[in-house]
């Protein structure tokens, strides 16, 4: 049952990431000038997406604004320009395959279709075991190490099949 | 000659620390300048003489650059460097900022310096998580050292400098949305004028350079100009990264002098994969035209010859494709690519990319008609312009031209497998 309170009630910030997370987002806020907080609001989305299991929510959204003296338009409006925001559910794992010309010369559509079929996801959907998520992506400034992919803030480049089926079983 | 400038101490162990940077003569740049409080135009007349050009795509004259910035004028101003790196073909920028991020550190507080700016910023792409941490860690080591800081080594210059992260959008590496960006806003480019040396970041004078180009500096300033200008010609100073990708058997980042025929570079990267025939090349970063394999092989790599040659030098972004490639294929990942990243902001770009990323996946899938073929030119043209006539894009920035050079040239040199797509409902190389 869905909380009727909820849209209601305001959550701040601080309410709804750990107050690790606020340090982290204040360091940033450190980085400009004093007048200029929303220069934070890149790596606050972020953080607050790493502590909302990898996706941003309106109330997410809506605290970061408001933590940094932002109209939630404008958080809206970076949060669904760029594309490492993520707006629904995904993976523990979220697998970005990259789609550009350096990694397609290298069978990269090859390797995407391969980890549709082996974990039983199209790109968007999340596996059963809510481990993994596919996601393809632009090139992601790797192509000597063609085809690659990146999962979570990690790359892993010069890729076959064999490789990438190894990479699966080591994260759990 | 390889190896002289950025990769310099790319075979040192754990070139990322400042022990290892000091070690091979870092910073000591930096510090003469400081302690003889060198004439910031003694310094742009050394940029001048080593003819370093922007390694970010542009190849504007560094040095020239700074010279447009009014140091002595009151009021903050910054120094910016584009460590965006997302021309598919790319990736140099993030083996500079992985194996010498201090070499930037030096460099752009030797730039702050000099344009009289006392902050500077470094802007990451969002997943370069792994260069950002050794960023982080130079800036660190740095500050400690008492090289970053408030008074530097007492000569009351001061000089702080931050790593901003990106979220994921190419048309952040274009110098006005990344400024967008880093003021946390969607990254859309500006209209210019004012230029960013007038009205930058936060409406202050900025001055914004590629990751490779700020991570020169220190070592031109150390050898000379004329030492740089020597490496490579006359018209374009020095060695230059190039990212080596596609079907070679070596890829790689290779320093190199500019001027080199591309022959060599491409031995230097162990040759065509399998020793097949080598088909085109795009040697600029997928942006600029791409050439015939026999039209590249005898071009030397400099901004002239290559610009003779009927292509760009661009991010140094060397795309190899051998025999076996369907060039239709290639055309249609591309302006898939620049669809997927036009900011939407003027029209001819926001629906030309969508109209030529339709058009060409149609024809890649056998369902075009040769009618499609003038068609995709005269939306290319409309969108960015014709390189051919020495026409720019009609847009804000260049993202338009940049959708529209593959196009032009993917039909001027391989229309025949347009046309086999078309006429044979399917590829002339694969089947
Ligand atoms: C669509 C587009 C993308 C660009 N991407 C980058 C990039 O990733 N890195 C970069 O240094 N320059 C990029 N540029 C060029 C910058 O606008 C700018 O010219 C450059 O950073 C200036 O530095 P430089 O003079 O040292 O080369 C891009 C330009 C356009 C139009
Ligand atoms: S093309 Fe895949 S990383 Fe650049």
């Amino acid at each position: 049952m869905a909380n009727l309170r909820d849209g209601l009630e305001k959550k701040t910030l601080t309410t709804l990431v750990s107050s690790k997370a606020i340090g982290r987002i204040d360091k940033w806020i450190d980085k400009y000038p004093l007048e200029q907080k929303k220069s934070a609001v890149m790596a606050a989305l972020r953080i607050a997406q790493e502590e909302n299991q990898g996706y941003l929510t309106t109330e997410l959204m809506n605290a970061v604004a408001q933590y940094l003296g932002m109209p939630n338009i404008a958080v809206y409006e970076v949060a669904t320009f760029y594309s490492m925001y993520e707006h629904k559910p995904i993976g523990k794992y979220q697998i970005c395959v990259c789609n550009s010309i350096s990694c397609m010369l290298n069978e990269s559509e090859e390797l995407f279709h391969y980890l549709q079929e082996r974990l039983g996801v199209k790109p968007g959907e999340v596996t059963q075991d809510g481990r993994f998520s596919i996601k393809e992506v632009e090139c992601l400034g790797a192509c000597t190490g063609a085809p690659m992919v990146m999962i979570g803030k990690e790359y892993y480049e010069n890729l076959t099949h064999e490789k990438m089926d190894k990479i699966l079983e080591s994260l759990n | 000659m390889a190896n002289e400038v950025c990769f310099k101490n790319m075979h040192l162990d754990r070139p990322w620390t400042l022990e290892t940077y000091q070690s091979s003569g870092g910073y000591s740049v930096l510090k003469k300048i400081l302690r003889e409080k060198t004439p910031a135009a003694e310094i742009i007349d050394e940029l001048k003489t080593s003819v370093l050009r922007g390694r970010g795509g542009a190849g504007f004259p560094t040095g020239l650059k700074w010279s447009f910035m009014r140091r002595d004028e009151p009021g903050q101003k910054y120094i910016v460097c584009n460590s965006d790196e997302g021309e598919p073909g790319t990736c140099k920028d993030r083996d500079v900022l992985r194996y010498n991020p201090h070499a930037l550190v030096e460099g752009m507080a030797i730039a702050g310096y000099t344009i009289g700016a006392s902050i500077g910023y470094n802007y990451i792409r969002g997943e370069f998580w792994e260069p950002y941490e050794r960023m982080e860690a130079a800036i660190e080591e740095a500050k400690a050292a008492g090289l970053l800081g408030k008074d530097i080594l007492g000569s009351g210059f001061d000089f702080d400098l931050y790593n901003h992260l990106g979220a994921g959008a190419y048309i952040c590496g274009e110098e006005t949305a990344l400024l967008e960006s880093l003021e946390g806003k969607k990254g859309q480019p500006r209209f210019k004028p004012p230029f960013p040396a007038g009205f930058g970041l936060y409406g202050k004078p900025t001055t914004i350079n590629n990751t490779e180009s700020l991570a020169s500096v220190p070592e031109i300033l150390s050898q000379g100009g004329k030492w740089f200008v020597d490496i490579g010609k006359p018209s374009a100073g020095g060695s230059k990264l190039f990212s080596v990708s596609g079907h070679v058997n070596k890829p790689g980042n290779y320093e190199i002098p500019l001027g080199t025929p591309f022959r060599e570079l491409l031995e230097l990267a162990g040759g065509v994969r399998n020793g097949r025939k080598l088909k085109a090349c795009i040697v600029g970063g997928s942006s600029v035209p791409v050439l015939p394999g026999e039209l590249i092989m005898d071009v030397d790599m400099d901004y002239d010859a290559l610009m003779e040659a009927g292509t760009l030098l661009g991010s140094g972004g060397v795309i190899i494709m051998d025999d076996t490639t369907c060039m239709v294929k290639v055309l249609e990942n591309l302006s898939h690519f620049y669809m997927s990243e036009s900011c939407g902001q003027c029209t001819p770009c926001r629906e030309g990319t969508g109209w030529l990323a339709r058009i060409i996946h149609r024809v890649e899938k056998g369902q075009g008609e040769m009618a499609d073929l003038d068609r995709l030119e005269d939306i290319a043209e409309k969108v960015g312009g014709n390189f051919y006539k020495r026409q720019g894009g009609r847009t804000i920035c260049a993202l338009g031209d940049a959708a529209s050079m593959p196009v032009l040239s993917f039909l001027k040199h391989f229309r025949k497998e347009f046309e086999y797509h078309i006429e044979h409902k399917r590829c002339m190389v694969r089947s």
